[in-house]
C-alpha cells in the first residue's frame, strides 16, 4: 500500500530525514518510535505534504501512486489521514459544518453523490459512538477552547468519518490521560480493517498496549536504525533509546 | 512562503463581476458645480422653494469648509469641478407603476440579479431601485400603504409628503455635518424614504438598491427613515457599480429616526467595484451614515459588510437620547489588492441606563489597508451607560495593513465600557489542517473567513447573509497568506 524509498527531507535547508525506507501493507499496524528530534513527526507531516518541509531524495508511492507529486487536499481524498498532534483551532466554523465539507468533497474527489444533512448527520450519529464523543462538542468551533483529550478524540472521530486507507497517528497519545487513551485506542481498534494500515508514531511504548503493533521501527538520526515486533517497544521501555543511540554513533565513528 | 504569495496573486486577479456598464439615454446636468447646477437639479426634480433654500445653504457651506484629512486613507484631491452632479435615464412619462417603466431599465435590474417584478419575488421584500441619480421603481409600494407604511423614492416623498420631508431631513446628519454630508445636501438626487407608522411592524424587508451606471457621474443619494413610536423595521441596502478606469465619487446621506419602543435594523452589503488589481479606478465611497434613539426604549442596529468601493470613509452610528436605547454595530469589512477602508463607528449615549455594542472584523488581504475607527461617548448625564467593542483584524498575506484607532470618552463615573481587540492570520497551520482533511485551499480559506465573521453575518436577514457569504468568499478567492 505504501512503500518508501530513501526519502531525504529537509527543512529550511537542514537536513531532517536521511533515507527513509519502509514497506507498509494492507492491514498493518506499524509503530515508528524514537528519541526527540529523531524525524518521527516530520515523516508523518512529509507523508501529509507539509509544504514547509522539502522532499530532497527518493520516493514514496501510495496504491501505486507518486505520493509526492500529489497536492495535500489530494493525498487526504486518496485515503492518507493524519491524526495531529497539536490540531488548530478554527474559530466560527463547527466540527459539523467543517466535517461535512471534508466529506462531501473527498466524496467528490471519489465520483460520489455529496451526502444530504439527513443522511451525514446519521452518519456522524453513528461514529460518534465509536470514539464516545459529546453531540455539543462537534456543534462547537473546531477545537476552539478543547482540552487536550477533546481534541485528540475529535481527531480519531474524523478519522471516522473520513474511512481513510492508511491512518498516521502522530503522537496522538501525548497530553492524553489513561481512561482518554483507552477510549482513542478503542476508537483506533474497531476502525482496523484488512483493507486499511497504520502508522503510529509515538515516543512511549504505553500507546502500544492498546494499539498492539505488527512491526516497530526505530528512527533515529533521520534513519530506521532498527525493526522488530511489539517486543522490541518493551525493550525500549525497559532500556531507554541510549543504548541504540552508543549503538549507532560508534559504529558511526568507526 | 513563495507558493503561497502565488495564490495570493492568482488570487488577487480575480475579476469584480458586476464590471459591466448599460449605454442608454441620459438626462443630465452639465459638468460642474455651482449654485446654477443646484438650482437647475432642484427644477429637473420640481422642487418646493424651500428645498432649493436648503441645497444652497448647504452649498455655500460647503465651500466654506475644508476636506477631511484625518482618515488612514489616501487618494488624489478630487476635482468637484470635472464631476457631473446628475445623471437619469430618460423616461417619456414618469411611470406610475411597474408595467410603465422601461424594460431595458428592468432589465439591468434583472441582470444583477434583483428581480423588480413583484410576482417574480419568492420572498417578501419590497425594493427600491436607483439608477445613478433617480429611483426608477419601487416595488410593493400597494401592500405597504395598507398598512400605513411609506415606502417611496426621496424625490415622490418630497412631492407627497412635503411635511414628513421637512420635518426630519437632516435632523439627524444636519447639512453642516462634514465636507461630504454638506455636498450631499447641495447636490442630492434621489434616494429612499421610509415611514413606518405609530404600532406597525413592517412585514417584509424594505430594500435599496443601488446602480452607478454613468461614467464621470457621482452618486449622491439620501435615505431617510421615520419608525414612529413601537414600530419595526428592517432594511437593506445592496450596491455595485460598473467596472470604469476612472475613480467615481459616492457620498450618501443616511438618517435614521427612531421613536420610543421603535426598532430600525439598518444591513449593507456594500460591493462597489474596488479598482483592478493594479489599483486602477474603484469608487471613493465616502457616506455619512446615522441614527438617532430619540425616545426611550429605541433600538437602532446597523450591520454593514463591506467588499467593494477602492476607498471607504464611513462611520454609521448612534446618538442614544433616549434612556434605556439601545445601538448596535456589526461590521465586516474586507480590503484586496490596493483598497483602503476606514470605517467604524460613533456610539454617542445621553441617555440614562442606554446601552451600545459593536462587534468590527477586518479582514486585509493583497496590499490593501483596512481601519477600524470608533468612538464611545458618554454624557454627563447617561447615568449606567454600557458599551461593549469588539475589533478583530485578519490578515491574509504579508503586504496588508490592519489598523484600530478606538476613541473612548467618558464623563459620567457609573459608565461600564469594555473593548476588546484581536489581530490574526490565516494560519498555515489551519490551511493544512483544512487540506489534510481532503478540503482544497480556497474552499478552506471560505470555510476560515466566514467563521470569523459569522457574529455579524448571523445578524443579516436570511436572503442576505448568503448572498454576504459567497461576496466574501469571492473577493477573498485564492487569498492566502
Amino acid at each position: 500500500m505504501l512503500s518508501i524509498k530513501n526519502l531525504h527531507a529537509s527543512i529550511e535547508g537542514t537536513p531532517i530525514l536521511r533515507g527513509i525506507n519502509l514497506e507498509v501493507k494492507a492491514g498493518e499496524v506499524h509503530a515508528i518510535m524514537g528519541p526527540n528530534g529523531s524525524g518521527k513527526s516530520t515523516l508523518a507531516s512529509v507523508l501529509a505534504g507539509r509544504e514547509e518541509y522539502e522532499v530532497t531524495e527518493g520516493e514514496v508511492t501510495f496504491k501505486g501512486k507518486d505520493l509526492l507529486d500529489l497536492a495535500p487536499e489530494d493525498r487526504a481524498r486518496e485515503g492518507v489521514f493524519l491524526a495531529f498532534q497539536y490540531p488548530v483551532e478554527i474559530p466560527g466554523v463547527s466540527s459539523t459544518n467543517f466535517l461535512r465539507t471534508a466529506v462531501n468533497q473527498v466524496r467528490e474527489y471519489r465520483g460520489l453523490e455529496p451526502l444530504d444533512a439527513v443522511k451525514f448527520l446519521s452518519l456522524m450519529k453513528e461514529k460518534m459512538k465509536l470514539v464516545e464523543i459529546d453531540q455539543k462538542l462537534l456543534s462547537r468551533a473546531l477545537n476552539e477552547g478543547f482540552s487536550g483529550g477533546e481534541k485528540k478524540r475529535n481527531e480519531i472521530f474524523q478519522m471516522a468519518m473520513l474511512e481513510p486507507t492508511l491512518s498516521i497517528l502522530d503522537e496522538t497519545d501525548s497530553g492524553l490521560d489513561i481512561d482518554a487513551l483507552k477510549v482513542v485506542s478503542n476508537g483506533v481498534n474497531q476502525l482496523k480493517s484488512a483493507d486499511n494500515a497504520t502508522i503510529v508514531v509515538t515516543h512511549y511504548q504505553r500507546l502500544l498496549d492498546y494499539i498492539v503493533p505488527d512491526y516497530v521501527h526505530v528512527l533515529y538520526k533521520g534513519r530506521i536504525v532498527k525493526s522488530g515486533t511489539k517486543e522490541l517497544a518493551l525493550e525500549l521501555e525497559e532500556k531507554g533509546y541510549d543504548w541504540i543511540k552508543e549503538e549507532i554513533d560508534s559504529a558511526a565513528t568507526v | 512562503m513563495s507558493k503561497d504569495n502565488e495564490i495570493l496573486e492568482e488570487f488577487t486577479s480575480k475579476e469584480y463581476e458586476h464590471g459591466w456598464s448599460v449605454n442608454y439615454e441620459a438626462d443630465e446636468a452639465a459638468v460642474g458645480l455651482n449654485e446654477d447646477i443646484i438650482k437647475w437639479i432642484s427644477a429637473k426634480k420640481e422642487e418646493p422653494s424651500w428645498l432649493l433654500e436648503w441645497r444652497l445653504k448647504a452649498f455655500r457651506t460647503w465651500q466654506e469648509m475644508a476636506e477631511p484629512d484625518w482618515a488612514n486613507v489616501t487618494y488624489p484631491k478630487i476635482d468637484f469641478d470635472k464631476l457631473r452632479y446628475y445623471s437619469a435615464p430618460k423616461q417619456s412619462n414618469k411611470p406610475k407603476n411597474l408595467n410603465e417603466v422601461d424594460p431595458e431599465l428592468l432589465a439591468i435590474y434583472e441582470r444583477l440579479g434583483i428581480s423588480l417584478n413583484e410576482q417574480k419575488r419568492l420572498q417578501g421584500i419590497a425594493v427600491d431601485a436607483v439608477l445613478d441619480s433617480v429611483s426608477v421603481a419601487t416595488t410593493f409600494k400597494g401592500t405597504l400603504s395598507k398598512l400605513g407604511i411609506i415606502f417611496c423614492s426621496f424625490s415622490e416623498a418630497v412631492k407627497e409628503h412635503p411635511e414628513l420631508v421637512k420635518k426630519y431631513l437632516g435632523s439627524v446628519v444636519p447639512m453642516t455635518d462634514n465636507y461630504y454630508a454638506a455636498l450631499n445636501s447641495a447636490v442630492f438626487s434621489d434616494g429612499s424614504f421610509c415611514y413606518i407608522p405609530k404600532g406597525v411592524r413592517c412585514p417584509m424587508e424594505l430594500s435599496t438598491y443601488f446602480r452607478i451606471n454613468a461614467a464621470n457621474t457621482g452618486q449622491f443619494e439620501r435615505t431617510l427613515i421615520v419608525a414612529e413610536e413601537e414600530s419595526y423595521v428592517s432594511y437593506l441596502e445592496g450596491c455595485t457599480a460598473p467596472q470604469r478606469d476612472e475613480n467615481q465619487l459616492h457620498a450618501a446621506v443616511v438618517e435614521i429616526y427612531a421613536a420610543a419602543h421603535a426598532e430600525v435594523k439598518y444591513s449593507t452589503v456594500q460591493n462597489w467595484f474596488p479598482g483592478d488589481k493594479n489599483g486602477k479606478g474603484g469608487i471613493y465611497n465616502f457616506v455619512t451614515k446615522r441614527g438617532i434613539c430619540a425616545g426611550d426604549h429605541s433600538k437602532i442596529s446597523w450591520t454593514q459588510v463591506e467588499t467593494g468601493s477602492a476607498v471607504t470613509w464611513k462611520y454609521p452610528s448612534c446618538i442614544l437620547k433616549g434612556d434605556y436605547s439601545i445601538g448596535e454595530f456589526y461590521s465586516v469589512a474586507v480590503t484586496n489588492n490596493y483598497q483602503q477602508a476606514d470605517t467604524g463607528t460613533k456610539m454617542i449615549h445621553i441617555g440614562k441606563n442606554t446601552k451600545s455594542r459593536i462587534v468590527s472584523k477586518g479582514i486585509s488581504a493583497g496590499k490593501s489597508q483596512n481601519s477600524y475607527r470608533g468612538q464611545v461617548q458618554v454624557m454627563k448625564r447617561a447615568d449606567n451607560a454600557r458599551n461593549f467593542s469588539q475589533c478583530d483584524s485578519l490578515l491574509m498575506g504579508d503586504r496588508c495593513g490592519a489598523h484600530t484607532f478606538p476613541y473612548i470618552d467618558i464623563n459620567n463615573p457609573s459608565a461600564k465600557v469594555e473593548h476588546e481587540a484581536t489581530t490574526s492570520k490565516i494560519g498555515e497551520d489551519q490551511i493544512f489542517y483544512c487540506n489534510q482533511r481532503g478540503i482544497a485551499t480556497e474552499d478552506a480559506v471560505a470555510l476560515i473567513v466566514n467563521g470569523y465573521a459569522k457574529e455579524v453575518l448571523n445578524q443579516l436577514p436570511m436572503e442576505f447573509a448568503v448572498e454576504a457569504q459567497k461576496l466574501l468568499a469571492l473577493t477573498l478567492e485564492g487569498s492566502v497568506g
